[in-house]
């Protein structure tokens, strides 16, 4: 794998801020985001393993975005905790949460049309940087472009990196997108629907490409489509009306009958 | 289980129609059909493209490829407006009801086009609230101020003031109570025995099946399956292939 070194490496976790590898990667306590009268969140307790690659699935409004949302600094909980790498970064903005480590590819694509693909991914692996330092070595700029290309490499995008970002295919872009939040080495990468509007091929090639990167990484991923939840997720959390229903390996959810009522609104 | 009879002289057709927002390829080639006065059921996940089919239909996604007929005439690439006027309604997720205006003034939107003259008008709205007495008690309360449920009916019932062929209905029971739910049921019923053809798109699989003739089943941009509602029930493995988990 070509982005090795982008991410923390599992058997170190121990030496690093946070303490044992035992420690989840990330946890949320009591989680709760209120709008208006409405919980979007309530109470939720969530934790995730280093490399596990982690499923959140649930109905319309089970508060599956919010929840992503809240990881990232969009929205502020209106209560509870959420611990990260055995840091409290509730409430942190999204600039300082990305730079602790989580990023994340939305739904909707999010990459710069006019810049290559290349630069794409240049620009968000120098969000990661000093900008003093970018300014004194030439040296960290080669550094800078030998990684921007390992990424590219991991995304299978190295054949496009000097295409503008806006020429390439849909599905490409989308994997531009999960190379741009690699690019900024995160510990922690929530994806929000990979593979929504790809063709049946791209779906195959970017679970491929999810599998291949949560080597090295820890994943949280938002997907409908359940043959890629299904095939993906070490684990799965089902969220309903912002509380935690279940929560377990892909056969534990799928044998699960709360979860089946939910879905068909039996 | 045979395949259930497609109507012989169909109101609306869909032929392998593709659309796309932007490059996200939406639609991947579906084909449907609903008979005249006939109440068709649109299952399947969240984003498997049952609402943009419906978008589709109405001209609010342009079809990249395939056609749209409506009572035999292609009508792929009209314009929204053009094709309410044909008699195809829509009820989008949204509801849209005017907030600020009350149940009454959002009823007479629908009214206001050639062709309605005063004894109509009245006709027309009184029908509604026979079938819709809530909405009468209410009439002049803003829009905004209903429940939900309250909100889905009136935006039924403003979408019956276009004497519509056909109603298009996306999700009606999302983000209800379980009592509405049933209401939204006796809704449909109501539009059925009035004549009106119903596409329904929903997740609510008993809802569904108790309402619809057939029902069609999406995945990935594209019908997979089509039965009868009459021989499928909600704990069936092709229900659960394509909405359970």
């Amino acid at each position: 794998m070509t982005a090795a070194g982008l991410v923390d490496d599992p058997s170190s976790a121990g030496t690093g801020r946070g303490g044992t590898s035992a420690a989840p990667l990330l946890s949320t306590a009591a989680l709760t985001v209120r709008f208006g009268g409405l919980a979007a969140l309530n109470g939720v307790d969530f934790e995730v393993r280093r490399g596990e690659i982690r499923a959140v699935i649930g109905p319309n409004g089970a508060g599956k975005s919010t929840f992503f949302n809240c990881l990232t600094g969009v929205i502020r909980p209106t209560a509870g905790r959420i611990v990260f790498n055995g840091e409290d970064i509730t409430g942190l903005p999204p600039n300082r949460i990305s730079q602790k480590g989580i990023a994340r590819s939305y739904q909707i694509t999010n990459i710069l049309p006019n810049a290559t693909t290349l630069e794409n991914v240049r620009i968000a692996a120098q969000s990661r940087r000093h900008a003093w330092s970018m300014l004194r070595h030439h040296a960290d700029f080669r550094d800078l472009m030998d990684r921007s290309e390992a990424v590219l490499a991991s995304v299978g995008l190295v054949d496009k990196a000097h295409e503008l970002a806006a020429n390439l295919s849909h599905g490409e872009q989308r994997n531009l997108e999960i190379g741009i939040a690699l690019a900024t080495e995160p510990t922690l990468l929530c994806l929000d629907e990979p593979t929504a509007g790809m063709s049946a091929a791209e779906t195959h090639d970017t679970m491929e490409l999810v599998r291949r990167i949560a080597e090295d990484l820890t994943i949280l991923i938002v997907e409908h489509d359940m043959h890629v939840v299904m095939e993906l997720a070490h684990r799965i959390t089902v969220l309903h009306y912002g509380e935690m229903l279940a929560e377990g390996t892909p056969a534990e959810i799928q044998e699960n009958p709360r979860v089946q009522e939910v879905y068909l609104k039996t | 289980m045979s395949p259930p009879l497609t109507p012989l002289d169909p109101l609306i057709v869909l032929e392998d129609v593709h659309a796309f927002y932007g490059k996200s390829h939406v639609l991947h080639g579906v084909s449907l059909t609903v008979g005249p006065g006939e109440v068709v059921g649109l299952l399947g996940r969240n984003g498997v493209g049952k609402s943009t089919t419906l978008k589709a239909i109405m001209g609010l996604v342009p079809a990249s490829r395939g056609r749209v007929l409506f009572g035999g005439r292609p009508i792929t690439g009209l314009p929204a407006h053009r094709v309410a006027r044909l008699g195809i309604a829509y009820v989008p997720e949204d509801r849209r009801i005017f907030r600020l205006l009350t149940v009454m003034e959002n009823l007479r939107t629908g009214l206001d086009r050639q062709g309605v003259d005063e004894a109509k008008r009245k006709r027309l709205i009184d029908k509604v609230l026979e079938y819709f007495p809530v909405l009468g008690e209410r009439r002049n309360q803003a829009g905004g101020t209903l429940s939900g449920g309250e909100q889905q009916m009136l935006a039924i019932a403003r979408a019956m003031m276009l004497e519509p062929k056909i109603v298009l209905l996306d999700e009606p029971t999302e983000g209800l109570m379980p009592r509405m739910v049933s209401q939204i049921g006796t809704i449909i019923e109501v539009l059925h025995r009035e004549g009106v053809a119903i596409l329904l798109v929903e997740q609510n699989v008993p809802l569904t099946l108790a309402s619809s003739r057939r029902v069609y089943f999406m995945e990935k941009g594209t019908v997979r399956h089509h039965a009868a509602a009459a021989d499928l029930e909600v704990g069936d493995a092709v229900i659960h292939q394509y909405l359970g988990v």
